[in-house]
């Protein structure tokens, strides 16, 4: 019997999985770890303390899987760093195969990061293990979400009512989609603000409003999330130029300027500085850079514990397994 | 020489009273009720719906090059299990179908397999590359009697080239079936661009990509006075275009596959890649107007694009997998439940739609012909009160990759012959 037999196990694949419920307990949750961790000398808890986590990045991505490492670490799990990059572009040892290796090793949790959309519900249909999605393709990343969301609630002390814009290429974002999804569901207003090139079609469906027009939209927000601009968008003309895109979409310094005064500025990380945000802004005050990084920390371990720290998981969802 | 079957209680198209039908010496010898079995073999079929042998015009074949997924030999005998007397094998294989060489070997496997009969489909440029024609004329001429060229799975998107290849085969009254696919418009596309791929995180293959080349070969077809066959026709638009276009007189044909007739792009939702196909399915909208469109006459045929792949190639993350389904056991059952039972087809016009008029746009011989005294027996039987459950693993077919798999269809095909010789059923 492998690690997780015998109980059900519960993935976290899209932000969209989680009810009110779910996410305010992922957030108090973590909110509870922080202080706890504060407190004790080690800097670990015991929790999952024989249970093993396996962090599947096919893609690279040091700074989420250094998160997720230091997150199972932290609650005492064996921490297991597959090496799988490329194996799926190559055709070599396929997802399946990979899930089934796993299955043998009796991971209880398989944190996965994959260049396709997908991929994650794909393994979820192979493994007993809880699944979680650190990023696939252009679909979601919803502990970047949950994190964000997080780090919105410590500076601001709510998230209900409030509104946040996020600004820059939705089309190829996974980071976008998992906010919208998640930021709806705790009751705050999103407003997407993009060239019409990086709006995906059907946009008008999602429960978020959108504009072109970053200046209109500026004064009236509460967060401002900024995400990565991809240089090689520029190549197949999603935008003429950066110089023409941070004119348009950068948040610099006179913008930022026009916020209220209680106003936040968030990036998701890693930045394009002078592109998608001004050094100064980036760096200043209303900045959360440096906070979302330390709260990814703590709201990935909120998350594997509510997934593997009993035999009854507290949130996501249920996939059949064949 | 096949031995003579009387088929009893049979119903020509569905229609009338039941009659019984004697093959002999390869043709329908009589028809009529109440006729004495003689020496004949009997099958009793009673109030079974008689069709002329069906006629697709897409099928992978797959061999040569991808054996794994399929043969001519286990192909036909799929076709022959879903009611097709003669198939069109696209020319897409490795090495591709673009010279008299392989469209002979591949026309000479299906003849040896005898299951149905096999038209090969010439490539209309060298290696599918969309660069130079490929001698068409020699496999026009060849035994293989090419009369239908494709690129099928890529799209001829060059229009000079596209026009001369419209031309040039109106020497042998050859037909250029165009896959209709804007390749600078579906860079990396991965399903129906809308509302369930914007969620999905998929890259979008937009319906204008289909809809414009549409509209630039009918024109062209026009402008040359050539004739157009369109492959799986995917989108509302598509069908208005085509619809003009016959208005306007001009002399084009185009498909609709099964699964566009029943599928929509909400099935790629749990990111399983036996939905991913080439066109991709679409949304409820275009479901409706391919429909329409079949009943109107505006899309002249159901084609399956039967496209066999192996489990590696389909169970794997969706944007790795290989595009296509598997089509040619579930095509009529799929058209009896979309388009005979809602009452947009009768069972006449299913045979129009499924026999005859491919037939004629394939310039076949001997098939698509009504069921009359003196013509040749091939012919279909359908149990019209045989539901089943379509499995995978009892698939004919070498590959399993059916989107239809654990639903329930409402009719079955009981019995196929080709030339009188029975090539599917039991009893
Ligand atoms: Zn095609």
């Amino acid at each position: 019997m492998s690690g997780a037999g015998g109980s059900t196990s519960r993935h976290l694949l899209s932000a969209g999985d989680l009810s009110r419920d779910e996410a305010l307990l992922v957030l108090d949750t973590a909110a509870e770890l922080e202080q706890v961790l504060a407190s004790s000398t080690v800097g670990k808890l015991p929790t999952l303390r024989g249970r093993t986590v396996v962090n599947l990045f096919f893609e690279d991505s040091t700074r989420t899987k250094t998160s997720f490492e230091l997150a199972a670490k932290r609650l005492s799990a064996d921490v297991i760093s597959f090496a799988a990059k490329g194996s799926s572009v190559s055709k070599g040892e396929s997802l399946k195969d990979t899930a089934l290796t796993l299955e043998a090793m009796g991971a209880d949790g398989i944190v996965i990061r994959h260049s396709w959309s997908g991929a994650p519900v794909n393994l979820a249909h192979h493994v007993r293990g809880a699944v979680v999605n650190a990023g696939d393709g252009t679909h979601e990343h919803p502990t970047q979400a949950l994190l964000d969301a997080y780090t919105v609630r410590q500076r601001l002390g709510r998230l209900e009512g409030l509104r946040v814009t996020i600004v820059g290429d939705v089309l190829h974002s996974r980071v976008a989609r998992s906010n919208v999804l998640l930021l709806h569901t705790l009751g705050a207003e999103v407003t997407l603000v993009a060239p019409p090139t990086l709006l995906p079609v059907g946009v008008e469906t999602w429960p978020c409003a959108v504009s072109y027009d970053l200046d209109a939209v500026l004064p009236k927000s509460d967060v401002v999330m900024m995400l990565r601009v991809q240089r090689e968008r520029m190549g197949v003309s999603y935008f003429p130029s950066s110089r023409e895109y941070s004119r348009r979409y950068g948040l610099d310094v006179r913008r930022a300027a026009v916020l209220g005064d209680d106003a936040i500025v968030m990036h998701p990380g890693p930045m394009n500085r002078g592109i998608e945000i001004a050094p100064e802004v980036a760096d200043g005050p209303r900045s959360t850079i440096v906070s979302q990084v330390a709260n990814g920390v703590t709201v990935r371990m909120a998350v594997l514990y509510l997934l593997l720290g009993s035999a009854e998981p507290a949130i996501g969802v249920e996939v059949t397994r064949g | 020489m096949a031995e003579s079957w009387l088929l009893r209680g049979v119903l020509p198209y569905g229609e009338g009273a039941p009659v019984d039908v004697r093959l002999a010496d390869g043709r329908v010898a009589e028809l009529a009720p109440g006729l004495a079995p003689g020496s004949s073999r009997v099958l009793e079929a009673a109030g079974q719906v008689l069709l002329p042998g069906l006629v697709d015009l897409h099928t992978h074949l797959r061999e040569p090059g991808r054996e794994d997924a399929e043969t001519v030999e286990t192909g036909t005998r799929a076709a022959a299990a879903g009611g097709f007397t003669a198939v069109h094998a696209m020319a897409n294989t490795d090495p591709v179908a673009d010279n008299a060489g392989v469209v002979e070997q591949v026309w000479r496997l299906g003849r040896e397999a005898g299951h149905c009969d096999v038209a090969p489909v010439g490539a209309v440029t060298i290696g599918l590359r969309g660069e130079a024609l490929s001698e068409l004329g020699t496999m026009a001429d060849s035994a293989a009697r090419v009369r239908v060229f494709s690129d099928d799975g890529l799209c001829v998107s060059d229009a000079s080239l596209m026009r001369r290849a419209l031309e040039y085969v109106k020497a042998f009254d050859g037909v250029i079936a165009q896959h209709a696919q804007e390749p600078r418009l579906t860079v990396g596309a991965q399903m129906n661009e809308g509302v369930v791929s914007s969620r999905l995180g998929l890259t979008g293959w937009p319906s204008v990509a289909e809809e414009a080349v549409i509209a630039r070969d009918c024109l062209l077809a026009a402008h040359v006075r050539s004739r157009l066959h369109v492959c799986h026709v995917s989108t509302r638009g598509s069908v208005d275009i085509l619809r003009l276009a016959k208005a306007r007189g001009i002399d084009v044909t185009a498909e609709v596959t099964p699964h566009h007739l029943l599928l929509t792009d909400e099935a790629a939702c749990g990111y399983d890649a036996t939905f991913k196909v080439n066109p991709p399915l679409r949304t409820q909208d275009d479901v409706d107007a391919v429909r329409e469109g079949l009943a109107d006459g505006t899309l002249d045929v159901v084609a399956t694009d039967h496209a066999p792949h192996t489990s590696q190639d389909k169970e794997t993350e969706w944007g790795a997998a290989l595009p296509g389904m598997t089509g040619l056991e579930t095509a009529l059952a799929v058209v009896a439940e979309t388009m005979v039972l809602p009452g947009r087809l009768t069972w006449r016009q299913v045979a129009d739609r499924m026999s005859a008029r491919p037939a004629v746009i394939g310039r076949l011989e001997g098939h698509g012909r009504p069921l009359a005294v003196g013509e040749p027996a091939n012919l279909a039987l359908v149990d019209t009160g045989a539901a089943w459950t379509v499995d995978p693993a009892a698939s004919v077919s070498r590959s399993r990759n059916t989107p239809f798999a654990g639903r329930r269809l409402p009719v079955r095909v009981t019995a196929t012959f080709l030339r009188g010789a029975r090539t599917h059923g039991e009893g």
